[in-house]
């Protein structure tokens, strides 16, 4: 289970090399995402995920908002 | 693995930075003006025309301690008496907006409802600047 983190948290780990991971659709996340974010939807999210992410680093998903 | 949970909307609202193809349009952030005169509750009307000098005061944004928006002096509001206070003449609870929206919704919002200025602030409510309608319809209609 992902561990909820706050804006100042997250400025912290991108400083520390943090992956962030934008789980909307492509258009959305195309239309405008958080610097250095790659985009990996929600339904594409599968056991194979792992393999385009650097295992070494922490991972930050992101959706629109709480809801 | 960790998860923001306030996501995209809490990061843009805060005005930071972002990458993709909206993020090279115009926003209220980047069309606001800083440095718009400001004051407190208990400052007079006749304080903020003395800090203005011979400039004058178009618009003021009455905010607190932590910058955060409380209220606004329009031109109306500033015709006061030197004497009235802030409290007595400002209009409370402005509508204000996130820095990402863009500026075409917001020429068109206040075009629709007569909004000569509107603070920009975070989404904790702190100013960030104030958005001109003249402004804003100028750059909406490509007029940099």
């Amino acid at each position: 289970m992902p561990r909820p983190i706050d804006r100042n948290e997250l400025q912290e780990l991108r400083a520390n090399g943090a992956q962030l991971v934008e789980v909307l659709p492509r258009d959305e996340y195309e239309d405008q995402h958080l610097p250095g974010a790659t985009n990996i939807p929600l339904r594409d999210i599968d056991a194979n995920v792992k393999g385009r992410l650097d295992t070494a680093k922490a991972v930050v998903v992101y959706c629109w908002d709480t809801t | 693995m960790y998860d923001y949970v306030d996501g995209k909307v809490d990061w843009l609202a805060a005005g930071l930075p972002s990458e993709g193809r909206a993020a090279s349009k115009p926003a209220a952030a980047d069309v606001a003006r800083s440095g718009v005169p400001t004051c407190a509750l208990d400052d007079t009307l006749g304080e903020i025309r003395a800090r203005a000098g011979a400039t004058g005061v178009e618009v003021c944004v009455v905010v607190n301690a932590a910058n955060v928006v409380l209220g606004i002096l329009r031109e109306e509001q500033l015709k006061g008496p030197d004497s009235q206070r802030v409290d007595e003449a400002m209009v409370p609870g402005p509508s204000t907006f996130r820095p990402h929206v863009p500026i075409g919704e917001m020429a068109h919002y206040m075009a629709e409802h007569e909004l000569p200025t509107t603070p920009i602030t975070t989404s904790e409510g702190k100013l960030m600047g104030v958005l001109f309608r003249e402004d804003a319809e100028r750059v909406a209609h490509g007029d940099r």
